[in-house]
């Protein structure tokens, strides 16, 4: 081989000094004709939760900050933009770990210059995100994460979720067993082994030792997360049958779960119970098995309670994407309605002045504001967490509609399936629900 | 006993898809010497694929029994369109270079064609339902199984006697077996390699779509589909040994069966128990547990 | 083994020793010019080259193994370990130097990594990619499973402080940017020495021909459970200072895309040029960020085709654009 031509050898820290030139050229974002408000949204635009999350709610996400830019929301929703100020969507896909996310937080405050951010379906991802905009003092509502732990575990001035988080999920679906006189002397479980997976699993087992004393736990299954083969743990939930299966399976998991185990009959022998299920019911239709008891995280999708506005968003999403909007686009529209009420109450304060980060934090912490599923008030975690009611309802295929149905639907109001103010979940839970209010 | 038969059932119809699945990936390292990172988005082309031609063959009316002909179709197509594309438009560049580097050539190719799989059929899932209820259900004692797993076990048999009489019994499979010995031997006996790397990455192509075409109706077809099959086809192959079929259907097994038996009685240990075979079989017997072993060149 | 050694008729200590006194005024100056770009850079920025150089640092023990001819698939183990090593240090022993964490991490991952360098000196090749990858995802299930350490999410880690002084609020991104900056400078120009050192040369003879080196009364085994042992140091180093500018841990800092990554950036960087493996980070990290920005609905399409142009057209990678001699 022949001795390659060298190069002169200032290449190297002018390489160096270039690369980083160009960036900070890049860094000098074009000067806005006029000012809008840019916020940053992120969620999976990629992965194993984009179909089920990702995508439903960055679709939500766009038809919304369109409505917004026309002013064609209802009232109190009614001004154009953010109280006047036109709205600049950016997106960013959530795909990629947690490590890349905090990176593309700091670029969307620092280069991007958005306003705030709104954004983060995994708890991983908001977990690590969270302290990182609390240390930039900036502005980040997380609309979409279930693990309590962000505001049990920590105290924020700039971070907010506003949706409840997880523990609601399962004690209200226990909660619906009782209320229906549900049997279940024995359960099963199968969840992902991740930590969404095994919180679920421990929050419905600690709510089936108080409101189902006696109550025995049977098969214990933890699949790895993304493995779509359920046949061998479907084989042992059947071998055991027990009168409960719960799970918090979701998305292509949890599809393929109904795909495999519903022909096997699993269905008519075990009363199945999922906390977070609604959003493969437009897809799955017939193939649903009818008779499953399921949540949505929330009063969402077809248990959504009947309002003007919920009305106005189920024709605006339905009409731009053919289909009803499940879980994630109603998680992210209570988010940005929350967001443009804050801007705005902001707006008031300051003069009509765009409001900085502080002026943000101030005017949504302790607020509250009416969503598509009904009230949304900012009570636990000093202010930045939100609370909201939610149900729980029972699959059944409609031939002549042609889509799954809920009958028997409950509603849950937020005080009675969330902890109280000064209470960790888990405690909360173990030790009864004390401070329940107004639970059916 | 009746556990017992459960556990062996369950870890042959998973060993069976484990099997359908992994094999393209033992057949291409074993000829073109690449670890193909991509074989799981091969196999997400075909589930995509399959769920196309299904779909086609349902909105004609075809009799349910034509979708199995639509999947073993959408596999063929899968791997006549992309196996040319990838092969001479992109891994003949690097032939020759270092494994690792192939390696991750072969990751750029997963990243891209996750991408382009998501651009071609969007986000939403697809379902291929129809040939799940063609077999019927089968009952054994408290258990049932669809029809179905069974008859993925009698295409793992198919496939991989069919495969092994192709490399061991026609003309073309002995020279093939010729180019996993000594490329540069077989070259130097006027084997046209160039031709026999475009046949293996094809039939490898074939195969990993012909397990996600048959996979495809136990599962939403959607993006993500193919992250699940990697780690889990790359044990496979590393148990049994780089290139060899035999290898491929002991290390499904040994997959299978252990996964079986970890899932009925201590579940709790089912994360690992993949990784582990993995990390101690390549710590004992690194070749696999099929390597023909291999003269080392001074 | 010695004696052959210092009968051999290439000199590299002698005539190394201007050259090297040259290297390190290259390297303070770099570093020089760094401290005073990042003091008037945006945020972000200093936070991409952070990241860029202690991601550099992974990549540069995986550098001094491809320099042996073996490329480890598994360094995301080290990396998670030097990470969690100095995570834990701070949240439970509350232990909070900036300078203290990342030698830490270090010498946890060295303690750590060390009984299997001898196992993994026997192997080449793919297999070597692949028991190298095996471990790191078995370290990546135990740090799935295991609660205390998090679990799946992971956990947050605090501010550092630095010789005992709190940092303030307004420049804590810059002086753990001087900080990384500095630890890569003096890790990079310790294996710039390292490299051009007996053992630094034996490695690359390993490259070449192991046989002819084991006749010439060289441990080829030695040599390689070294290396393995340095890139470890590395890579443990590498991780906790990732955690203290990033605040967070999680598993998939093992996980197999991780190694993947630190992988091609030691192929971008090629194994001649020491510098090469930083930028080579650097230019990583910059595309990855772009690409998110400008295409957030096919980034992973942009990433891979980038991957595919330099393998393609920089087949010696960025370090053989300046280093002079033959390259073979």
């Amino acid at each position: 081989m022949t001795t390659q031509t060298p190069r002169i050898r200032f290449f190297r820290p002018a390489a160096m000094l270039s690369a980083v030139g160009a960036a900070a050229a890049l860094c000098a974002g074009g000067v806005h004709a006029q000012e809008t408000f840019k916020v940053g949204i992120v969620s999976f635009l990629s992965g194993q939760a984009a179909e089920s999350f990702g995508i439903p709610a960055v679709n939500g996400a766009k038809v919304l900050v369109d409505a917004f830019n026309k002013g064609a929301a209802p009232a109190p929703y009614n001004k154009v933009g953010f109280g006047g100020v036109k709205i600049e969507a950016i997106y960013v896909d959530e795909n990629g770990g947690a490590t890349k996310q905090v990176q593309e937080l700091r670029n969307l405050y620092d280069r991007e210059k958005v306003d705030a951010v709104v954004g983060y379906v995994g708890s991983g991802d908001c977990l690590a995100v969270a302290p990182a905009a609390e240390e930039m003092k900036k502005f980040l509502i997380l609309y979409d994460c279930g693990t309590p732990r962000i505001f049990e575990d920590n105290k924020f001035n700039y971070v907010f979720r506003t949706a409840s988080h997880a523990a609601m999920d399962n004690v209200a679906l226990v909660r619906y067993m009782k209320a229906r006189n549900i049997k279940a002397e024995t359960f099963n479980m199968i969840n992902q082994d991740y930590a969404w997976g095994q919180d679920s699993k421990k929050d419905f087992t600690w709510s089936m030792e108080k409101l189902y004393p006696g109550a025995k736990a049977g098969e214990d299954q933890l699949p790895k997360f993304g493995a779509g083969q359920y046949g061998t743990e479907i084989s042992a939930l059947m071998a055991k049958p027990a009168d409960v299966t719960h799970s918090s399976l979701w998305g292509g998991d949890l599809q393929a779960f109904i795909l495999q185990a519903g022909p096997r009959g699993l269905f008519k022998r075990t009363q199945v119970v999922l906390s977070a299920a609604d959003h493969v019911l437009p897809g799955l239709g017939e193939k649903m098995p009818d008779g499953t008891i399921l949540g949505a995280r929330g009063a969402y999708g077809l248990m959504s309670p009947k309002s003007a506005l919920n009305d106005w968003w189920w024709e605006l999403y339905s009409k731009a994407y053919n289909t009803y909007p499940v879980q994630a686009p109603y998680r992210m529209v209570q988010s940005l309605l929350g967001l443009k009420l804050a801007v705005e109450k902001a707006m008031a304060a300051n003069g009509g002045k765009k409001p900085n980060h502080e002026e943000l934090a101030a005017a949504l912490r302790g607020s509250e504001w009416d969503s598509p599923a009904g009230k949304i008030r900012m009570t636990l975690g000093g202010g930045h967490q939100a609370i909201q009611d939610t149900a729980i309802g029972k699959t059944r295929y409609d031939a002549a509609k042609k889509m799954v149905v809920l009958d028997d639907i409950q509603r849950f109001p937020a005080d009675c399936v969330n902890p109280p103010a000064n209470m960790k979940s888990e405690e909360w839970i173990k030790a009864g629900f004390p401070g329940a209010k107004g639970c059916p | 006993m009746n556990e017992v038969f459960t556990i062996l059932i369950d870890g042959l119809t998973y060993a069976s898809w484990l099997f359908i699945v992994a094999l393209g990936l033992t057949l291409v390292f074993g000829v073109l010497k690449i670890l193909n990172i991509a074989h799981g988005s091969f196999y997400a082309l075909g589930a995509y694929a399959a769920a196309s031609f299904v779909g086609w063959g349902a909105s004609m009316q075809w009799a349910p029994a034509y979708s199995l002909v639509a999947m073993l179709l959408a596999a063929v197509v899968v791997a006549a369109v992309v196996a040319p594309l990838t092969e001479r438009g992109l891994l003949r560049f690097f032939y020759g270079r270092d494994e690792v580097l192939l390696v991750l050539v072969t990751y750029a190719m997963f990243l891209i064609l996750e991408d382009v799989t998501k651009l071609v059929w969007g986000a939403n899932p697809y379902y291929v339902s129809e040939p799940y209820s063609l077999f019927g259900n089968v009952h054994v004692g408290v258990q049932t199984w669809v029809g179905y797993d069974f008859a993925l076990v009698a295409l793992a048999v198919v496939v991989g006697l069919l495969v092994w009489w192709g490399l061991n019994r026609t003309r073309q499979g002995k020279v093939m077996l010729a180019v996993i010995h000594s490329a540069e031997i077989a070259a130097s006996m006027g084997v046209n390699v160039s031709r026999v790397y475009m046949l293996a990455f094809s039939v490898g192509i074939f195969l990993a779509a012909l397990g996600g075409a048959f996979t495809a109706p136990m599962i939403s077809v959607q993006p993500g589909v193919s992250v699940g099959v990697i780690i889990v086809s790359f044990a496979v192959v590393i148990i049994g040994g780089l290139g060899s079929i035999e290898g491929a259907a002991v290390g499904a097994l040994i997959v299978g069966l252990a996964r079986s038996l970890a899932v009925h009685t201590a579940p709790v240990a089912e994360l690992f128990s993949i990784y582990i075979v993995m990390a101690v079989v390549l710590m004992f017997r690194p070749e696999g547990l099929f390597q023909r072993t291999q003269a080392r060149k001074i | 083994m010695a004696a052959v050694m210092n009968s051999l008729p290439a000199k590299p200590s002698a005539s190394a020793l201007p050259a090297h006194g040259r290297t390190v005024a290259l390297g303070v100056l770099a570093f020089a010019v760094l401290a005073v770009v990042g003091f008037f850079s945006p945020k972000w920025l200093t936070f991409l080259i952070t990241m860029a150089a202690a991601n550099g640092l992974v990549s540069l023990g995986i550098v001094c193994l491809m320099r042996g001819g073996v490329v480890p698939f598994g360094q995301g183990m080290v990396f998670a370990i030097g990470g969690y090593t100095a995570a834990l240090m701070f949240n439970k022993l509350g232990f909070t130097d900036a300078l203290g964490l990342p030698l830490a991490g270090g010498l946890v991952a060295v303690l750590i990594a060390a009984p299997f360098a001898p196992l993994l000196s026997r192997y080449r090749g793919i297999f070597f990619a692949m028991l190298t990858l095996a471990l790191s995802m078995v370290t990546y299930g135990l740090l799935m499973k295991l609660d205390m350490l998090g679990g799946s999410d992971g956990f947050n880690v605090g501010r550092p402080t630095l010789l005992g002084q709190k940092l303030p609020d307004a420049r804590v991104g810059y002086i753990l940017y001087l900080v990384t900056l500095g630890v890569a400078t003096v890790m990079g120009l310790l294996a710039r020495v390292y490299f051009d050192s007996t053992r630094g040369l034996v490695t690359l003879a390993v490259r070449e021909n192991e046989l002819r080196v084991e006749y010439l009364g060289g441990s080829v085994r030695q040599a390689m459970a070294i290396n393995f042992v340095l890139a470890a140091f590395c890579g443990g180093l590498g991780g906790a200072l990732v955690v203290m500018s990033l605040g967070h841990i999680e598993p998939n800092f093992s996980f197999w895309t991780t190694s993947g990554e630190f992988v091609f950036v030691a192929i971008l960087a090629g194994w001649q040029s020491v510098a090469a493996v930083f930028v080579a980070s650097t230019v990583l990290e910059v595309v990855r960020s772009f690409s998110s920005a400008y295409f957030p609905n096919t980034w992973q399409l942009a990433l891979g085709l980038f991957l595919l142009f330099v393998i393609r057209f920089l087949p010696k990678g960025i370090g053989s654009l300046w280093t002079k001699g033959s390259t073979k």
